[in-house]
């Protein structure tokens, strides 16, 4: 594929909002799990929960769309400068040219939820209750497109876990094919009680902060976040990114609803279309950050397909014991923390992964350390068998 | 955006499959709406087959029709699969539960319940590792799917199995989102003309609004679900002469898609 420059990132997970914030706790491997308090959810679990999410409202003309999904939005766009880049690039290409491509899992399935407990005694839902603007899928890059006045081509991706990783090839098929000059792309998930009650209904859920790679993890802690991308054509770039979009892979499982092939062919299949898409070989990536969502299938899966592409010894971690599992949006910040090891030169650890399981074979970081990379890769898989590797480059 | 048409799949009220609704499509028989009946697939191990819902069981049944009628193994296609609200039966026993003092969920309805439930059953059924996507774009849904396969078509020059599919929610949610009934399409495209292409496609951006005729009853349908917007494509197709459809597409503006017959 044609490379496509990163002139813009914003991030937002419960370590925090901005890249600086981020960068401080990925340094300091601090996590930003807690144990949950979120609504009225009574589960035995941590969650990362975004700071400052519930004190942000959307005035009016976007009030209908005030949920949680679209507050994080708005709080990624109002992050790290996001908002201004996409406006800046609107008045270069254009506000038709710019696609909108996004990622959510669960959009803003929260605001049902608390519709449904509110019904009346007709079994009706409560009149302030805005179907499109919050609950349907698309809410969230309708809002975003048009609080930014963007009128290009706009979808939303829903693949589960995948999503906003995804989101990264549909915006390079969509610029390459001269459909738009330049796109956004990211994704938002937010916790509510369909994923916390449904992971929980699955056994997925750790009630300690979830240990990817350890010996004796036990689970997943789920979170929500924000991230947005602004990708352009290099040579058209407004000012010079220091890092690339160079490969994107796609695959099936064709396994399993919820489960994972067991040897990871899917994901080994995603991993080397993107090689083969950016032209680098597998010996010279430099770290690759997991999906590692801490289930005992995801890791042991992952690994079986990660050390079939690239041996036991390219530096890999997954940073999900810090940010938790954010679902629609894992993939997305996950493709920015993947940047920020390219632009920093570190290898960032995970955190709160003690022991190392010893069946698994990657060279899993359990400390960061310094490193100069050339280029970095990101996973995302998820439910329905859907999987997405990423591989970032630093600009020449 | 250009591409040949080499296989059609469709369900809907009153039209069982793409081969019997023909006639109807083109205007050459009256319409007449008749509940929605979606054939159990069997394609599916019986322990899965158990756990779809009418979304999963409408997206498998018009891809697969669209699949044999191009004569082309499912395994082999990459797919587009697009929908507004995926499966409304599903979401609505989910947040029933979650409002109930229990809030127990049943793991199958969690799993059913992502947006790529029908793409990741149509793994299962067909064993296709290739590339799967799962959009959303509200009532223009159809319209970006249709978009997205053939932008995919054109960089990767393979063809591509699009999926449309919509189903209704029960009350209350069907007062605030009314869809009529149930209502599927597929489309395999394919980069060039093969011995079973059917016709040809070739679909631009157009700034104004979708202006043109159906046939009575079909006009209505069209409105009734996202992916019932694409009978302006397939009355198009129907059709033995060339014919300009127009489908809707964001802000007000539509896709304009001339189908020739081949």
């Amino acid at each position: 594929m044609e490379p496509l420059a990163l002139t813009a990132c914003s991030i937002v997970t419960c370590l925090g909002a901005g890249r600086a914030a981020n960068l401080d706790a990925l340094r300091a491997r601090r996590s930003g799990l807690a144990p949950c308090t979120f609504e009225t959810v009574r589960l035995d679990t941590f969650v990362g929960e975004v700071a400052g999410v519930d004190q942000t409202h959307l005035a009016a003309p976007w009030d209908d769309y005030d949920c949680r999904n679209n507050r994080l939005a708005r709080l990624g766009l109002d992050t790290d400068g996001m908002a201004d880049a996409v406006l800046g690039a609107r008045d270069r290409y254009g506000a038709d040219r710019i696609g909108v491509f996004l990622g959510t899992s669960t959009s803003g399935i929260l605001e049902t939820e608390l519709a449904y407990r509110a019904r009346d005694a007709d079994g009706r839902l409560p009149p302030g209750f805005h179907y499109a603007q919050t609950h349907n899928t698309f809410s969230l890059a309708d809002y975003v497109r048009r609080s930014l006045g963007l009128s290009g081509p706009a979808v939303v991706v829903s693949a589960a876990c995948a999503s906003s990783a995804k989101v990264f090839g549909n915006a390079a098929r969509a610029v390459a094919a001269g459909r738009c000059d330049a796109a956004l792309v990211g994704g938002v998930d937010s916790l509510c009680l369909t994923t916390l009650y449904g992971f929980h209904s699955l056994g997925l859920l750790s009630p300690r902060p979830c240990r990817p790679y350890d010996a004796s993890r036990d689970g997943i802690s789920l979170s929500e976040a924000a991230g947005f991308v602004l990708l352009e054509k290099p040579d058209r770039a407004h000012a010079a990114a220091r890092v690339h979009l160079l490969g994107v892979g796609e695959s099936s499982d064709a396994h399993h609803m919820s489960t994972p092939h067991p040897q990871g062919l899917g994901a080994r299949m995603a991993m080397e279309r993107a090689l083969a898409s950016a032209g680098v070989h597998a010996d010279a990536v430099g770290y690759i950050n997991l999906h590692g969502t801490a289930s005992k299938s995801n890791d042991s899966s992952e690994d079986a397909a990660v050390t079939a592409v690239f041996g036991t010894t390219t530096p890999c971690s997954s940073t999900k014991g810090l940010t938790g599992h954010a679902l629609g949006a894992a993939g997305v910040i996950e493709a920015i923390i993947a940047t920020i090891a390219l632009e920093e030169r570190f290898l960032p650890a995970g955190t709160s992964t003690e022991i190392r399981d010893p069946a698994l074979l990657a060279d899993y970081l359990l400390t960061s350390r310094p490193a100069a990379l050339r280029y970095a890769m990101s996973n995302s898989f998820g439910f329905g068998g859907a999987n997405c590797a990423l591989l970032f480059g630093l600009a020449h | 955006m250009r591409a040949w048409v080499e296989g059609i799949g469709l369900i809907g009220p009153g039209l069982r499959g793409w081969r019997d609704s023909r006639a109807v499509l083109a205007g050459h028989e009256p319409y007449v709406a008749q509940p929605v009946t979606v054939p159990a697939s069997d394609w599916l191990p019986p322990a899965e087959r158990r756990r779809t819902g009418l979304a999963v069981r409408l997206a498998l049944a018009v891809g697969r029709e669209a699949c044999e009628h191009a004569h082309r193994d499912p395994r082999t296609l990459a797919t587009v699969f697009t929908s507004s609200g995926g499966d409304g039966d599903n979401q609505h026993v989910i947040c029933e539960s979650l409002a109930s003092a229990t809030r127990e969920l049943s793991p199958t309805r969690f799993h059913n319940s992502v947006h790529n439930a029908p793409a990741g059953y149509w793994g299962v059924a067909t064993g296709s590792m290739e590339n799967s996507t799962t959009l959303c774009a509200y009532d223009w849904s159809f319209g970006a799917g249709l978009v997205e396969a053939l932008t995919w078509l054109g960089q990767e020059q393979q063809p591509i199995l699009l999926i449309a599919y919509d189903t209704p929610y029960p009350e209350p949610m069907h007062a605030v989102r009314p869809l009529v009934a149930a209502f599927g399409v597929a489309f395999v495209f394919t980069p060039g003309a093969t011995g079973h292409s059917v016709a040809t496609l070739e679909v631009d951006l157009s700034p104004d609004a979708p202006t043109g005729s159906l046939p009575a009853g079909l006009d209505v349908l069209c409105g009734s679900a996202p992916s019932a917007r694409s009978l302006p494509m397939l009355h198009a197709l129907a059709r033995a002469a060339a014919t300009t459809a127009q489908v809707e597409y964001l802000d007000g503006r539509s896709l304009i898609a001339l189908c020739t017959p081949c």
